[in-house]
């Protein structure tokens, strides 16, 4: 609960800070304060201090595998903001704005990270989205951003709607009439075509949240539109928050009866795996391409989905904090960049060294090479499949597609390191450099020693 | 301690090299190389039962894997191998200058620190990382200081071995659940043959020999190889030719043919057949080369062809060989590339057909590199011959395989092959008479006499005392064949 609150208290004073700061310096700083409170509440709240001790009626569900997802997302959004806050703040002319409409996000993701009862996963998640439907419309004077907004909006719109018909088939379908998740596959409801039917609606939406193909339209134009420092964000902790908030839904209510919905989500795998990879290989922009590489890292998210074993759970959260990392880093080098183009890496290494550095470890962590994060994330996720017998020919299927996403990924590299490049005046102060170090630093430690993290998961308090 | 310290040394020099100026780098490295000779010494002369032979500790508590390392027989030659090689490198390639040196003597280091780690793991997993990071310095080795096409050709080489590192991960992963104690220890992946069936095995055996085979590399998974060997700068053709290619054997038979032996089992004629066509074809294309590089590459497909050939007949004689072949090999390949980078940056050419000539100008350096180039063809007394007669014995005599006699015929018409190639390049580069090119020719410095001359040493000790390389490794062979399936 302390997240939650917190979150949105501070999204609040945000939204108000304009009318008391007026350097745009300020906001900056209150916001990154902002977000080291909220990381410090939410790790209170893993040591069993909670400061709000609000009866939710079981709506909410407070458990160790939430708290953790929650703090990864405050420690990326805190690294976010140390590294582009002044890049948020310069989008427009209401930069505590910007800072209120993420923080508000962050109060969606905690919602989605703890919830117990459908319709709180669907307050949850409405409260992720509408914000990002202003802030990727944030720069009102680009059309790319206008049209990335209005096309997420309605697109958004749509999947929301069919949340809520397959909420309200599940209610329907529910021997008790409940909207809570462990009500939702009892007894005859287990099964049945209705639930089904409001199964895989919920599947849908859901997927086209973290835009799991064949519900990836939006994606790379939204992406692509929205200014760099947003999607940032968008591909990081927002999309890790509302995979979490996907995998809880289908472990806590559908766990039990996963043989029947299995086959989709291996459908649904294989599709996203192969035309996020194949796609993201004739991107001519870093940026488009990172749009697709998310998509094609979701495919790989997906796995934990099907198996749904202890792996997962583990693999998952793994996941999601050296994902977000790498791609929080990619994108904040992104932001100072003049050229999205690959060409426009042409020859950084020789000029920016350090920079240079820090994003190929980013990238190999997300091509999944090891001593990096991303590959014991990716060997997770591989090895929860292999642990339950079936399914070998996906992984098989994956580890192809695997090595097709090298190609785009050392495209990057090659131009940084093998290519000549004009002289470049890009704004990579040494602060900036220090923290890009310094979270390459955390990949490559969470790539040797997982347990930092995997074991907190056993770790309670409560 | 010795093993924890053949892998700590370099990757911590190789460290502290990239932070270092371009010459003290080059000194540097070449110090740290030394030193892991020395530790490398002192563990060849360690009793096998000694505790500093073995470290292990544990690293990934929920995944059951450890940081285990030991230094057996067969990792002792390789080891050893591995930390000859790389002060041969430094010396011969001396002269040369790198643009941003620290950089690529750091890189260097790491690549030898992965090796020793591949040839030292015993825990899968461990192994698997070691793979890895071996590839991942040589990727940017190559890629930053080779050729006009090097990005290209080096792209390809990392494609090639990711997918199959990739593949023999999964691999890793099965076998890994159906361990008696869900570990990635060797003695649990040693036992947990007898929980897979045969036809899970035989489809797992090509998971995991892939890698190994685009490694090697067996035909048809060798097309990376001679792009990349020209196209590397010389001191990384050499740890790629000399060192890396023995990941694959090392891979065989450590990892490969003990794990499934029944995959092993049934797949042995077609996977000799591979070799077999390899060696041959590749055989025929080294004889059609005007580039000395492609002539060498095409070369060493052959020649690594003739040891997967031998482990696979599982014979302790032809074993043996292997053993003995893979540090020869490794050594003769080394002095080959060595000649090739001193002609080229003499001559500014490798072409076969724009030299000749060369023995009158460089005397020193034609006796040396006949020697050596003898022994690539495998003549008595050098040490080529000792391990391809040993090899040759083992597939002829081989029970694994009914094709024996086939096999061991058509090989040894790849053995004359290889002496018509070798041979008829040796003719045309140092005899005959002199032309433009090779006119104002010089004979080689002091350093390459000594590295060349070491070289030559080597040969021809081994070539003629080879006992005590057998009884390294023997132990080796008799637990690896008392692993391995032969019908009874």
């Amino acid at each position: 609960m302390n997240s939650i609150v917190i979150s949105a208290v501070l999204g609040v004073i945000m939204m108000f800070s304009g009318i008391f700061l007026k350097k745009n310096s300020s906001i900056v700083i209150l916001a990154i304060l902002g977000a080291a409170l909220l990381l410090a509440v939410a790790i209170l709240e893993m040591s069993g201090f909670h400061f709000f001790p609000v009866n939710t009626h079981d709506m909410l569900y407070f458990d160790v595998f939430g708290l953790l997802f929650n703090c990864i997302a405050f420690a990326s959004t805190l690294i976010y903001f140390l590294l582009n806050a002044r890049d948020i703040a310069a989008i427009g002319h209401n930069p505590g704005e910007y800072f209120a409409l993420m923080f508000f996000v962050l109060c969606g993701v905690s919602i989605a990270s703890s919830f117990n009862s459908l319709l709180m996963l669907f307050i949850g998640i409405e409260i992720i989205s509408i914000p990002l439907y202003i802030l990727t419309g944030s720069d009102k004077r680009n059309l790319k951003s206008n049209e990335a907004s209005l096309k997420y909006f309605l697109m958004g719109a749509f999947s929301t709607g069919l949340m809520l018909l397959g909420i309200a088939f599940l209610y329907g379908a529910s021997d008790k009439g409940s909207f809570f998740l462990d009500d939702l596959a009892l007894g005859k409801a287990a099964g049945s075509p209705m639930m089904m039917t409001g199964l895989i609606l919920l599947m849908s939406s859901m997927a086209f949240k973290v835009s799991a193909a064949p519900f990836h339209f939006w994606t790379p134009d939204v992406y692509d539109g929205a200014p760099t420092v947003v999607t940032s964000f968008m591909a990081s902790v927002v999309k890790a928050g509302v995979f979490i908030a996907f995998v809880r839904l289908f472990m806590d209510a559908f766990g039990d009866i996963k043989s029947q919905w299995q086959i989709f989500v291996a459908i649904i795998t294989a599709i996203t795996l192969f035309i996020g990879n194949i796609t993201a290989v004739f991107q001519q922009s870093v940026k488009r391409m990172m749009a697709y590489s998310s998509i094609a890292q979701v495919g790989f998210m997906l796995f934990s989905l099907l198996t749904l074993n202890t792996l997962a759970k583990e693999g998952i959260i793994l996941y999601t904090a050296v994902y977000s990392a790498a791609t929080i880093g990619m994108f904040a080098i992104l932001v100072r960049m003049k050229d999205f183009s690959f060409e426009g890496f042409n020859g950084l290494a020789r000029q920016y060294p350090l920079v240079a550095l820090a994003a190929t470890i980013f990238l190999l962590s997300l091509a999944g090479i090891p001593l990096t994060g991303g590959f014991l994330a990716k060997y997770y996720m591989i090895a929860a499949v292999m642990k339950t017998g079936t399914y070998l020919w996906l992984v098989i299927f994956a580890l192809l597609c695997a090595t097709v996403s090298v190609y785009y990924y050392f495209r990057v590299i090659q131009a940084m390191y093998f290519k000549e490049g004009l002289e470049q005046q890009l704004d990579f102060s040494a602060g900036f450099t220090g923290i890009l170090i310094l979270l390459a630093l955390i990949v490559i430690l969470l790539g040797i020693f997982p347990q930092l993290l995997i074991n907190r998961l056993y770790i309670i308090y409560i | 301690m010795v093993p924890v310290l053949l892998i700590g040394i370099p990757l911590f020099a190789g460290l502290i090299g990239f932070s270092l100026k371009d010459v003290a780098a080059k000194s540097w490295s070449l110090f740290a190389s030394l030193l892991v000779l020395a530790v490398s010494l002192v563990g060849i002369c360690l009793p096998a039962e000694s505790k500093q032979l073995h470290f292990s500790t544990a690293w990934m508590g929920s995944l059951n894997s450890h940081f285990a390392v030991a230094l057996d027989g067969t990792g002792q030659i390789l080891t050893l191998l591995t930390a000859l090689a790389f002060p041969i490198i430094f010396i011969s390639t001396w002269k040369e200058q790198y643009k941003k040196a620290n950089n690529f003597f750091g890189l260097m280091l790491l690549s030898q620190a992965g090796l020793m780690g591949v040839f030292l793991a015993t825990d899968a997993l461990l192994f698997y990382f070691f793979w890895e990071l071996a590839l991942v310095p040589v990727y940017f080795l190559a890629s930053q200081w080779g050729g006009d096409r090097r990005i290209a050709a080096t792209f390809k080489f990392f494609i090639y071995t990711f997918l199959g590192s990739l593949m023999m991960l999964t691999a890793i992963i099965y076998i890994y659940f159906h361990t008696p104690d869900q570990s990635f220890a060797l003695a649990s992946f040693y036992r947990a043959h007898t929980q897979i069936v045969t036809d899970t095995q035989s489809w797992l055996f090509w998971l995991i020999f892939i890698a190994f085979a685009v490694k090697m590399p067996i035909f048809p998974f060798h097309t990376w190889q001679p792009d990349t060997y020209e196209q590397a700068p010389p001191a990384v053709t050499m740890v790629l030719s000399g060192l890396m290619v023995k990941m694959g054997v090392f891979g065989l038979l450590r990892w490969l043919a003990p794990v499934l032996p029944m995959g092993t089992y049934i797949w042995g004629d077609t996977v000799s057949l591979l070799c077999i066509v390899g060696m041959v074809y590749a055989s025929l294309i080294a004889m059609r080369q005007n580039d000395l590089k492609r002539l060498v590459a095409y070369s060493s497909i052959a020649h690594m062809g003739l040891m997967c050939l031998a482990v696979f007949a599982t014979a302790e004689i032809g074993i043996q060989g292997v053993m003995i072949q893979m540090i020869n090999h490794g050594i003769n390949i080394i002095g080959l590339w060595i000649v090739v980078y001193l002609i080229e940056k003499q001559f500014n050419t490798r072409k076969i057909s724009e030299l000749g000539g060369l023995a009158s100008k460089a005397p020193v350096l034609t006796a040396l590199f006949v020697i050596i180039v003898l022994a690539n063809i495998a003549l008595p007394l050098t040490n080529g011959f000792v391990g391809e007669f040993l090899m040759f014995s083992g597939v002829y005599s081989s029970k694994a395989t009914t094709y024996n006699v086939v096999f061991t015929v058509v090989a040894a018409i790849t053995i004359i092959l290889s002496a018509v190639y070798m041979l008829n390049m040796v003719q045309r580069v140092f005899y005959g008479s002199t032309n433009a090119v090779t006119e104002k020719g010089v004979d080689i410095r002091l350093n390459e006499k000594m590295v060349l001359g070491l070289i030559v040493v080597i040969i021809v000790v081994v070539g003629v005392y080879p006992e005590p390389l057998f009884r390294l490794t023997q132990g080796a062979v008799d637990s690896l064949l008392s692993k391995m399936f032969v019908k009874p």
